[in-house]
């Protein structure tokens, strides 16, 4: 059942279309993350969702509930929606202790005081700011803070968790702690999570489903391994991945031995291609999908080692060929000297294409 | 064609629910009514036949229009008398206050951020006291220490000193009007260049000493043009400030028939011409929106970016053998704008007789003395005069009232304009609470006095009330309020309102328990300005105070046009205590609302 049900949604900022016409629903349980470059519209997005900016048209659904129609003139205050928000900037209430802050929404709602009380203990618990009841938010650190955030918004115990890139002002230790704390709390609430993120591991990591934006309009949404793998665009594509997936510009065209693409410094067979013969397209190739082998080879590619980048865990290797820098992701250590000549092998299974005009993914029929 | 249709009322209703919206409609109402509706009925009133005008004219017919005022007043017999000569005194005046005053706070400003001179901390400390005392505090002070046998009573202490009777061109007019005024505005630019002082950075400065260039060449060349803006700025906002005021020149002017442009105001409202003040207000605002706007003009062309933003270096110049002198000049000038007159006026108050300056003379009767028929009519002490605490009261109630009432409209207008930000309705509201700033003083009082006096629909008239005045101050108070206003409330960002909708509470509960803690101690200072100027307003309030609504400020007046000084001096000691006291008061609050 879709828990949240966006249709046709645009939101105008003067005369910027920030949001064009966006539809996407959010399966009940589901953690969906808004991934894209800044000013794609994916706050906004949210945003919209919790009822803090008002759509110029469309409709949101909530558990069913019609939240806001543009039809109808229809709009549900933010408090009514049954969501909760974890802002990025935290948003906590610097003039209130944390205990006020968390309790807040409570006194809103006229909450027994003894309730209250319980009900603010175990959030603070759960968040593990026991003994912390007291101190003022500018007391505590970033990740903290972080933790406050959290607990406000799950006292209120909401359906929805809306979070807008939360742990984007964290360190890099304390954004992998937390990213873990985020995950074990969206197990255990089992609420429907919509993720704000321009960060892509995190998407990645995080989400049972991630919907890509660029320019206010949806790319893909697809579970991680499906945008990983078969990225629906080469806008995806290329978003996708660190470091980057290897472009390469080319023609499919038919040989005697059969169908080819023949691409600036490289050419790799791709019988799957036969229907699109003539058409010109980009090869996309993931780094760690190219295989490293030293000497000569017959159908393996040669080139020079250009650089070697290694970084513990795994190594990226820099291979150029004809003027262009192929990206090749290496596990654990390699004994590559710059300079050296090294063969590249590709798999023609693991290669996308696209057409150079539009971006769109040519189906190669490869799962 | 029907569906946009629905779809836009939808749209617009959307929009109306915001509640900046409706909190900005609401504001521009209520501005309307304080600022534009009171301009527009005594534009109107300079231009119909008045009740009172049938003594003066047969053809008089109350209601219809007429040219007849200002005929009467720019091209009849007696427009030398009750509008050009007043026109030029008031010109003269200010344009001389504003000069002085830019030059002695200017300089102080360089000598205190800019140089060596001794003691500039103690002397930036007292440097904006004069300020915070009433403006006609030195008028009075003037008066104890110069009267001369002119006007009957006793005379001051420079006859007694010096056993000569000061000449009239010392003792009242203009003379006396520029020196006391100039003492009393000269904060204004000592606040504004000292604060461009602080900002500016001293490399621009020492670039033109790497070329060679002689220190007082840099001063001349590279320190004085860029701060041409904040002293321009300054000598604008004196003059517009000098021409609308009316404690002064009434004080010291009208002894001799020095009238300015604000005293025939008010002569022409008590000898019950009311359109002829109508169109001497109708002036002043004119002057005071030409200069506003070159003003704009004028800071736009030169406003120079000389914030580094990093840690400046600012570098002192030293003055060498003019140490001394220089800060022996900066006391005598404190001494001169403060705590002499204060002095005198004390020495005044505790005066059983006028004129005799022995010691044996010295009582606190005029403080807590109890009513004796030979002394003052009767009339005792102010301490345990049930008129002078009443109208202490009054003042009090005003005060704080005011404070309170335009703090809250303006953090109201904060949030509208910062909310809304950059939306046409924003813009307006903004430049709309700056409205009454263009509006000198007595003539505010003018305009409420022309809409207010008369009955407005159901509405009674409400001149002889108690909230006319609270009006009247509120509106006049407004601009700086909303400024303060809507930089306090810059400072809370819009997430933390959003988590309180977020939370489910509704607009008054987010006002109530998160906009409101956080913009009070920002928008204390706002507070503290209103009760600090209604405090001491005079020329605002002049033309509206019935007895019933009296207040100390027109109870010194009272005092004064009755010749006794020591009532009028013993009030004004007193109101300088109130005001110093609700700083003081104010400050230990803020201060402590800061700390949390």
């Amino acid at each position: 059942m879709a828990m949240i049900e966006i249709e046709g949604i645009t939101k105008r900022f003067g005369g910027v279309t920030a949001v064009d016409n966006l539809s996407l629903a959010v399966d009940a349980g589901e953690f969906l993350t808004l991934l894209g470059p800044s000013g794609c519209g994916k706050t906004t997005v949210l945003r919209m969702i919790a009822g803090l900016e008002v759509p110029d048209a469309g409709e949101i659904r909530i558990a069913g509930k019609t939240v806001f129609s543009a039809q109808r003139g229809l709009f549900v205050s933010p408090g009514k929606r049954g969501i909760g928000l974890v802002f990025q900037s935290y948003a906590l209430w610097p003039h209130m202790s944390v205990r006020q802050n968390v309790a807040f929404g409570l006194e809103i709602r006229k909450v027994d005081p003894e309730e209250m009380k319980r009900e603010v203990a175990e959030a603070l618990a759960y968040m593990h700011l026991e003994g912390m009841e007291d101190r003022y938010p500018q007391q505590m650190s970033g990740g903290q803070q972080q933790r406050v955030a959290l607990a406000r918004m799950l006292v209120a115990r909401p359906g929805v968790f809306l979070m807008d890139e939360p742990l984007s002002n964290l360190d890099a230790k304390l954004r992998i702690e937390m990213r873990a704390e985020i995950k074990r709390l969206h197990r255990e609430a089992h609420a429907t999570t919509v993720y704000v993120t321009h960060d892509q591991t995190e998407a990645l990591t995080l989400s049972s489903r991630v919907a890509v934006m660029e320019r206010g309009r949806l790319m893909q949404v697809a579970p991680p391994r499906e945008i990983y793998r078969r990225p629906a665009s080469l806008f995806v594509a290329d978003f996708i991945g660190s470091p980057t997936i290897n472009l390469i510009p080319g023609k499919i065209v038919r040989k005697s031995e059969g169908v080819f693409f023949d691409g600036e410094a490289l050419s790799l067979p791709a019988p799957a291609l036969a229907a699109h013969i003539g058409a010109e397209v980009t090869a996309a190739i993931r780094p760690e999908e190219i295989q490293i082998e030293t000497g000569e080879n017959e159908d393996a590619v040669s080139g020079e080692a250009y650089a070697v980048l290694p970084a513990g865990s795994e190594t990226i290797v820099q291979i150029r060929r004809e003027g262009r820098i192929f990206n090749v992701r290496v596990i654990g250590e390699t004994s590559f000297d710059v300079g050296e000549n090294l063969c590249m092998r590709f798999l023609p299974e693991a290669v996308s294409y696209f057409h150079r005009n539009g971006g769109d993914r040519i189906d190669t029929g490869r799962e | 064609m029907n569906e946009s249709a629905s779809l836009f009322v939808n749209r617009l209703g959307l929009k109306l629910r915001q509640p900046q919206v409706i909190l900005g409609l609401l504001l521009l109402v209520v501005l309307a009514g304080l600022v534009v509706v009171p301009f527009l009925q005594l534009v109107h009133d300079t231009a119909v036949w008045q009740e009172a005008d049938r003594r003066m004219s047969r053809l008089a017919e109350p209601g219809d229009w007429t040219l007849f005022h200002y005929l009467r007043v720019f091209a009849g017999p007696l427009s030398v008398n009750i509008f050009y000569r007043p026109l030029i005194h008031s010109l003269a005046t200010s344009l001389t206050i504003a000069l002085t005053a830019m030059l002695l706070g200017g300089l102080m400003a360089w000598l205190v951020v800019r140089t060596d001179m001794p003691f500039k901390k103690t002397i930036a400390v007292f440097a904006v006291i004069p300020y915070v005392l009433p403006s006609y505090t030195l008028a009075l002070a003037w008066l104890d220490f110069f009267k001369n046998e002119r006007i009957g009573g006793a005379v001051g202490i420079c006859s007694y000193l010096f056993g000569v009777s000061p000449p009239d061109w010392l003792a009242y007019g203009f003379v006396p009007i520029v020196i006391t005024l100039s003492l009393h505005y000269y904060p204004f630019t000592y606040l504004l260049v000292s604060g461009a002082l602080v900002s500016l950075d001293s490399n621009l400065e020492e670039s033109g000493e790497v070329l060679g260039a002689s220190r007082f060449r840099i001063l001349r060349r590279i320190t004085f043009p860029l701060m041409l803006p904040a002293l321009i700025s300054a000598f604008i906002l004196t003059f517009s400030r000098a021409v609308g005021t009316f404690g002064t020149p009434y004080f010291l002017g009208a002894p001799v028939r020095y009238f300015t442009l604000s005293t025939t105001i008010y002569s022409s409202i008590v000898n019950r011409t009311p359109a002829v003040a109508y169109i001497g207000a109708l002036v002043l605002i004119l002057i005071s929106m030409v200069i506003i706007y070159l003003n704009q003009k004028v800071i736009g062309e030169k406003s120079f970016v000389t914030i580094a933003g990093k840690g400046l270096l600012r570098r002192v110049t030293l003055l060498g053998r003019w140490r001394w002198p220089a800060f022996s000049l900066m006391a005598a000038l404190i001494g001169i704008a403060v705590f002499v007159p204060l002095l005198l006026l004390l020495w005044q108050t505790l005066m059983l007789y006028p004129n005799d300056y022995s010691l044996g003379n010295l009582t606190l009767h005029y403080w807590i003395g109890k009513s004796q028929a030979t002394l003052a009519e009767g009339e005792s002490g102010i301490l345990r005069n049930a008129q002078i605490l009443g109208s202490a009261w009054n003042s009090i109630c005003l005060s704080v009232i005011v404070a309170l009432v335009t703090g809250m409209m303006g953090i109201l207008i904060g949030y509208a304009v910062v909310r809304g930000r950059k939306t046409r309705l924003a813009a307006v509201l903004e430049q709309g609470s700056f409205l009454p700033y263009l509006i000198p003083s007595i003539a505010f009082g003018a305009i409420y006095l022309a809409l207010f006096s008369k009955s407005i629909g159901p509405l009674p008239p409400l001149y002889g009330t108690f909230l006319l005045l609270v009006l009247v101050c509120v509106a006049k108070n407004l601009p700086f309020s909303a400024r303060s206003g809507i930089s306090s409330m810059m400072q809370v960002a819009g997430e933390l309102e959003e988590a309180g909708m977020m939370a489910g509470a509704t607009w008054l509960q987010r006002f109530r328990r998160i906009i409101l803690p956080l913009t009070l101690a920002g928008s204390l200072s706002g507070f503290i300005l209103a009760f600090i100027s209604t405090m001491r307003e005079l020329s605002l309030i002049i033309l509206l105070i019935t007895p019933e609504t009296r207040t100390l400020t027109t109870m010194t007046f009272r005092y004064v046009e009755q010749g006794y000084s020591q009532f009028a001096d013993a009030i004004i000691l007193l109101i300088v205590l109130l005001v110093v006291g609700g700083e003081f008061l104010a400050r230990r609050i803020g201060g402590k609302r800061e700390t949390i």
